[in-house]
């Protein structure tokens, strides 16, 4: 064991180079305002200032409200997924669950301009729903069409740590609780649901952070005028070129991750 | 006494493994009858089929005279105790405990009532609050079955339940177990593999053996009449001579003719006889039928197990005597130290 424990020296020196330099590099432009050079630094708030201006708490909030709702529809869905696939037999799950991951073998960019194929216009939907000899609706460009690809995008974020949970789950639990004369309805909501939550957090926490920091699907499925946490941060380091405040942002929003995280393991071991 | 429980001619298949190949058996009110058999014999197939976790292929379950193999194990007045407990680890001990009321939407206060005077039967009494996964194997062995028993089912179900105990520990709770049972007077079905714990403890012995009942009977009944010669080496030691029934209370075996106190074997039929090794005496070869030299003697701690060899075969013999290896000895036995059962084809 001790000769393999030298083997993760390397790991760490790189994972410092890669994360941890860029981590101190981001908090040094947050807390001052000396531009993209790194000379004549002086330390200041005002970044952090900047971002109570309401143009930048309503991205935030509508960033918020977008994240809850896209967790809360991948909860529903992943968990329904989860939940059927865990009903068959070993061998069927394993497949089952290599094929809810498929399409994160796809780059995202072109899943995300499958959508607006089928989303736009002339798109597919539009040309069923004219088949079906219905009005076509206009559905890119609009929360819904941010909804849908992130949904789809960050499902098996939530299917995998529920099925796990689930599938390693002891069958005499289950046995236990109609034994003692809860239905099979009883039971889920007793005993089963209960017993997944730890998935079920692992997965909450994941889609709301990959919706939360997102920027290619609003950009891309929401249209130019669509601003969220992600494609603020992306505009300031891109576009605007104001790292600072590009800088601030981040941390301001990896500070509320941290804190959304924390307080919802408190819950749960409240719950226990 | 009243039959509450009748299985007639159970199958179960598991994948293209027959596990239970005709079960007969009738289980009485405030019996505890015992599941004994190796190891993969289909006990607890059977019990699982009386709890409803798995469905016999052919074959009645009647409940009361009512036919319940379909009936889902949520609607049985059955309550099990699994072999690995199976309590539930989001909850605590009361509420484990308390999870069957609740779900019949009893009462808080009759609820809590009851949680405390289950408490109070097994020993745990004050133990409301804690973890279950905080608790020995003991105590949760007795959470187990108080969340069982709080439910008043007609029959108790236990697979193998001392298995994961130490053996001092084990002693207690074979006690206690047995204790319980005569308090709430219902019917326990207990599965072992252990045949000191079966025949200490129950009523009623069931001896299984690769998915048949090999006999069914007192405890005595399985020790003294083993009926074959799979009940008589599986329960205790014992010594098993092929032998010729020459008529009613007359066996013949090692050239020699023996009176017994068997009857209704058709006259010369091939037998086999059972001689547990503490019904042997030792005596002075002078005038005795069977004769041979000591061939080993082992110290046991209460008695010494000592190996004669006759001419035909090794005669096992438990004797609190000491006798020394290389000396000839006689070997005595009365009539109803014999016993002469069907011989296995
Ligand atoms: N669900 C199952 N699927 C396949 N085989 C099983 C299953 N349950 C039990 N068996 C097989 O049935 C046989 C009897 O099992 P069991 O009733 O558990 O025996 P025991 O409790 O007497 O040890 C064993 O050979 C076991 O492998
Ligand atoms: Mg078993």
């Amino acid at each position: 064991m001790r000769y393999f424990k030298k083997l993760v020296r390397p790991y760490i020196a790189w994972s410092a180079v890669v994360i941890i330099i860029p981590l101190i590099m981001m908090l040094l432009y947050a807390f001052t305002n000396s531009g993209n050079s790194l000379l004549n630094i002086q330390f200041t708030f005002e970044n952090f200032k900047r971002f109570a201006e309401p143009v930048y708490l309503n991205v935030f909030l509508k960033s918020l409200k977008l994240g809850l709702l896209t967790v809360a529809i991948c909860l529903v869905l992943g968990y329904t997924l989860a939940y059927i696939i865990a009903q068959f037999k070993e061998s069927t799950q394993n497949v089952l669950i290599l094929l809810v991951t498929v399409p994160m073998w796809i780059n995202m960019l072109l899943r995300t301009y499958a959508w607006i194929s089928i989303l736009s216009d002339n798109g597919l939907l539009n040309a069923l729903l004219s088949k079906l000899g219905l009005e076509p609706v206009s559905m890119m460009y609009t929360d819904f069409a941010v909804m849908i690809g992130q949904v789809c995008d960050f499902l098996p974020f939530m299917i995998i740590p529920i099925h796990t949970s689930l599938s390693k789950m002891d069958k005499s639990f289950i046995e236990a609780s109609y034994d003692l004369g809860a239905n099979p309805v009883q039971t889920f909501f007793k005993v089963v649901f209960k017993l997944s939550i730890p998935g079920v957090l692992n997965g909450v926490i994941m889609v709301f952070l990959l919706s939360i920091s997102t920027f290619v699907i609003p950009k891309l499925l929401g249209g130019g005028q669509y601003v969220l946490m992600g494609n603020l941060i992306e505009s300031q380091f891109v576009s605007v070129g104001d790292w600072n405040f590009g800088s601030a942002i981040s941390i301001i929003l990896a500070v509320i991750i941290l804190f959304a995280i924390r307080w919802m393991k408190k819950v749960d071991a409240a719950d226990n | 006494m009243n039959t509450l429980i009748e299985l007639n001619n159970i199958t179960k298949t598991f994948d293209d493994q027959q596990v239970l190949k005709g079960i007969n058996l009738k289980i009485y009110e405030n019996e505890f009858l015992t599941l004994l058999g190796p190891s993969g014999c289909g006990k607890t197939t059977t019990l699982r089929i009386i709890a409803g976790f798995d469905e016999p292929d052919c074959g009645e379950l009647l409940f009361g005279g009512i036919e319940i193999s379909k009936l889902p194990p949520y609607k049985r007045e059955v309550n099990t105790v699994f072999q690995k407990y199976a309590l539930f680890p989001h909850l605590d001990v009361f509420e484990n405990i308390a999870f069957g009321l609740n779900i019949k939407k009893t009462e808080k206060s009759v609820v809590k009532q009851k949680v405390e005077r289950m408490l109070e039967l097994v020993g745990l009494s004050g133990f409301e609050k804690r973890d279950v996964t905080s608790l020995s194997g003991g105590q949760q062995q007795r959470v187990a079955i108080a969340r069982a028993l709080i439910n008043e089912p007609k029959v108790l179900l236990l697979d193998e339940p001392l298995g994961a105990l130490d053996a001092k520990l084990r002693k207690e709770m074979q006690f206690e177990l047995k204790k319980i049972q005569k308090e709430v007077g219902i019917t326990f079905i207990y599965v072992t593999h252990d045949q000191e714990e079966a025949l200490s403890m129950s009523d009623t012995v069931v001896v299984m053996n690769d998915g048949y009942i090999q006999q069914i009977g007192t405890p005595t009944d399985v020790y003294n009449e083993p009926e074959n010669r799979f009940v008589a080496s599986f329960i205790g030691e014992s010594n098993i001579i092929e032998g010729v029934m020459i008529r009613d209370c007359l066996v013949s075996f090692d050239d020699f003719e023996f009176e017994c106190v068997d009857k209704g074997f058709k006259d010369n039929e091939d037998v086999e006889v059972v001689l547990r090794p503490e019904d042997i005496d030792i005596v002075s070869p002078e005038g005795a039928k069977l004769t041979g030299t000591v061939e080993s003697v082992v110290f046991k701690g209460v008695h010494y197990e000592i190996m004669v060899k006759s001419k035909y075969r090794s005669y096992m013999i438990h004797t609190t005597d000491f006798c020394e290896e290389g000396r000839r000895v006689g070997l005595s036995f009365g009539p109803e130290d014999i016993h002469v059962m069907w011989k296995m084809v």
